[in-house]
């Protein structure tokens, strides 16, 4: 494929449409800095549509330009969803042949986040978009630890159920404390010595798949993610992972 | 921007079915019975923490994120001495009044354990009652005082016109919710709510002093209470119009709030009689018994409860679960009148979140909101926004956002929260709460005076789904009535979220009533308030 442009109403003409607040007021000099700014981010010939004033100290405005950046789809990376897709008879078969027993996952929202929609969305029967939780899968067998608990009750909790994998959610998050707590988990399980048998996973809104390398986790699932993704996850690298790793 | 809203509660448009009606009211008293019962012979750490507050303890022991408040230690203190069963009043004026110095020196050295309460007898037990009684007359002045404060707050600046548009800030930093919480006044928000930091409602005590660091929220705290109740009071003078503010009387420290919330004269409360047993795990005797003082605090103090209902549908789905929305609505409304509060202080609570792809989404919505319109003409509803359904789809967000405006302007929604376009994949900027404003100017001011001429068809759709939906919410409570509210909590009746009596955060902190037990504040608000 050839290097292509934003699409307005006619090929190649770049149009883009943005919007942004400047801390500034509603004036002849706040619509020349928003447009100054525009070129600045690479737009062609912009131009100011809406400019409202909120206040006297921030205008929001509304801008159209044509960029001047092109892109080719072809050259850019992307990732692919590298487990295959199972029903929920597939999800059952895979595990009871792999484990000849049931998969024991341990959930819990870590840190002040008291948030437990996400987590209970995945695990709960009841689920989330039309998706049951993995507590409905036969060969599963689900503890939700709820909300603020600790690395330490994690851990003990893994111990105690001899757990095969671990699921971590948060939710609302301020600077970046959603990154901490899943590393304080990560190091806290590492510590105990159970990381390596472990699936672990985590989840939230404000993640993307990229950063599970970056914090140690198997597998990082973000917003709008069905329980039916999760359990063939699950399942899949149930299999992948050699008999003797799954001591549970 | 479109100001004459012509603000109507359209009641008697819809044919429903008021012996049905009726019957959830009968309904919701049996059920509510037990739970009166409980709240009468229960007190809870909270509770007394909350009754030495309002006799001027306060402060806090240590620094920083290590700091103790000063109530804490001191009902701590006593407890391990005497036990808490009789109150911790009686020990604590005592203290006060046998060692001869004020109350914050008093209060300091029993935390700092330089005096070990002690349970007076005699002489020293009348003049330690006494002193408690008085304390708790003077106390319970100053909370009815807030509600006379407000009224000359209001008739100073002029009363802000319905619906309310209600607007949350939480940024963490008091001083930085300051003025956003102006900007969104002078944009036309009536209501500002200060979101608390995450886990605030699992902490068992309140925070102390101006704070800049929240997740997600700012601490609830008395300070940032007065500090933005100041500001509020200080833009609502520029605009000629009172800014009401909003916190969350909920969680473990709901009784303590409470009295911070009415000493700062804050306005509307969130306040449900069952949010933290189902979305927060706490012990549902200890929500239970805390409700019930916390709301005879806002009775007294004339603060308008909000209730959550909109918390049954963020998870079921909207339609399956509409009856939940309206039995639970009927309890809070009965547990509101077991603690006093009148019925225009009880926002009660639902929301706008039906899936958009469903067919006729609107009409339903329409059929719910008119049916709670009609269940409760003079109850000032507060109505949420979609929050489920939205996607990163800002533009069908703006106009589905719209919608819901538009459903509260037909069925007279006294408080209107803002939908976000934005919501559900980033927290707002400044331009989409101005945007959210627009929207809900242009709607309430186009479609206000429409409310008073709408009718719907007789026997029609509309009125078949209300219907519908009143006739499930009698058999849930008929259902909650014949196993018992607690027995109905267990079983997984509200939500599809099992509790335990005995399970989840606080339990410890609920101690049964001592025949010996003493609080004349309790005493004193339930006699002011004419409830048992």
């Amino acid at each position: 494929m050839a290097e292509i442009r934003p699409y307005g109403d006619a090929t190649g003409d770049g149009q883009v449409q943005l919007s942004f607040t400047l801390p500034v007021g509603a004036s002849e000099r706040g619509r020349q800095a928003a447009l100054e700014l525009a070129k600045k981010m690479g737009f062609d010939r912009p131009q100011v549509v809406h400019m409202d004033g909120m206040g006297p100290d921030y205008t929001l405005f509304i801008v159209y330009g044509s960029t001047t950046h092109t892109i080719d789809p072809d050259t850019v990376e992307v990732r692919e969803q590298d487990f295959p897709t199972l029903t929920y008879p597939e999800v059952n078969r895979v595990i009871r042949e792999s484990l000849k027993r049931q998969l024991v996952v341990v959930g819990a929202c870590t840190g002040t986040d008291a948030h437990t929609v996400g987590l209970d969305a995945i695990l709960s029967m009841k689920g989330f978009a039309g998706d049951h939780g993995l507590e409905y899968f036969q060969e599963m067998r689900v503890v939700n630890m709820g909300a603020q608990v600790t690395p330490e009750e994690i851990v003990e909790t893994v111990r105690e159920e001899s757990a095969d994998a671990v699921l971590i959610s948060q939710v609302v998050t301020q600077r970046d404390a959603h990154i901490f707590h899943l590393r304080e988990v990560r190091e806290a399980l590492e510590a105990s010595g159970q990381r390596d048998r472990l699936i672990l996973v985590g989840g939230g809104p404000r993640f993307s798949p990229e950063q599970a390398e970056e914090l140690g986790y198997d597998r990082i699932f973000g917003r709008g993610t069905r329980p039916s993704e999760v359990a063939a996850y699950l399942a899949w690298r149930t299999s992948q992972m050699k008999p003797e790793a799954l001591v549970g | 921007m479109n100001t004459d809203r012509r603000f109507v509660r359209p009641v008697g448009r819809l044919l429903v079915d008021r012996a049905t009606i009726d019957e959830c009211r009968d309904l919701a008293a049996q059920i509510a019975a037990p739970i009166d019962e409980l709240a009468c012979t229960h007190t809870t750490n909270s509770i007394e923490r909350a009754s030495l507050r309002l006799g001027g303890v306060d402060g806090v022991e240590g620094q920083g994120t290590e700091a103790i408040p000063i109530p804490n230690r001191v009902v701590d203190e006593v407890a391990a001495a005497v036990g808490l069963e009789r109150g911790v009043l009686i020990p604590f004026w005592h203290a006060v009044e046998s060692g001869g110095e004020d109350v914050d020196t008093t209060a300091r050295r029993i935390a700092g354990r330089a005096i070990q309460p002690t349970w007076p007898e005699g002489d020293a037990y009348d003049t330690a009652l006494s002193r408690a009684q008085a304390e708790a007359r003077a106390a319970v002045e100053r909370i009815a005082g807030a509600a006379e404060r407000r009224r000359v707050a209001i008739e100073g600046v002029g009363e802000a016109e319905k619906p309310w548009l209600y607007l949350i800030v939480a940024t963490g930093n008091i001083y930085e919710d300051i003025p956003q919480a102006q900007a969104a006044a002078r944009n036309g928000a009536d209501v500002i709510a200060v979101i608390r930091s995450t886990g605030q409602s699992l902490i068992d005590y309140v925070p102390y002093g101006a704070t800049t660091e929240g997740f997600a929220g700012t601490f609830a705290t008395q300070e940032n209470f007065r500090l933005m109740r100041q500001a509020l009071d200080e833009v609502g003078e520029e605009l000629g119009r009172y800014i009401r503010l909003t916190n969350y009387a909920s969680g473990l420290c709901m009784p303590e709030i409470a009295t911070m919330a009415a000493t700062e004269r804050l306005d509307m409360m969130l306040n449900d009689c069952m949010y933290g047993i189902i979305f927060r795990d706490i012990n549902m005797q200890r929500t239970f018994i805390d409700q019930h003082f916390s709301r005879m605090v806002h009775a007294l103090a004339d603060i308008v409860i909000n209730t959550g209902e909109d918390n049954y549908l963020t998870t079921a789905n909207a339609i399956d679960a509409a009856h939940t929305v309206l039995a639970s609505q009927f309890l809070n409304e009965r547990l509101a009148i077991s603690a006093g509060l009148r019925t225009e202080q009880m926002g009660l609570g639902h929301a706008f979140e039906i899936d958009p792809k469903v067919p006729d989404q609107i009409l339903l919505e329409l059929a719910h909101a008119q049916l709670i319109r009609e269940c409760f003409p003079d109850a000032p509803l507060k109505y949420m926004p979609p929050t489920k359904h939205m996607t990163g789809n800002i533009f069908l967000g703006f106009l589905y956002d719209g919608m819901f405006n538009l459903v509260g302007a037909l069925t007279g929604q006294d408080i209107i929260l803002l939908g976000m376009m934005t919501e559900g994949s980033h927290t707002p900027f400044l331009s989409d709460r101005h945007l959210a404003l627009e929207n809900a100017n242009y709607v309430f001011g186009g479609a206000a005076g429409l409310a008073g001429e709408l009718r719907f068809e007789p026997g029609g759709d509309v009125e078949r789904r209300a219907a519908q939906v009143l006739e499930e919410c009698r058999q849930m409570l008929q259902k909650v009535g014949d196993i018992g509210m607690f027995e109905a909590i267990e079983a997984g009746m509200f939500g599809d979220t099992v509790r335990l009596r005995d399970g989840g955060k606080g339990l410890s902190g609920v101690v049964r009533r001592h025949p010996a037990y003493v609080n004349p504040i309790s005493d004193l608000l339930a006699q002011r308030l004419g409830v048992s």
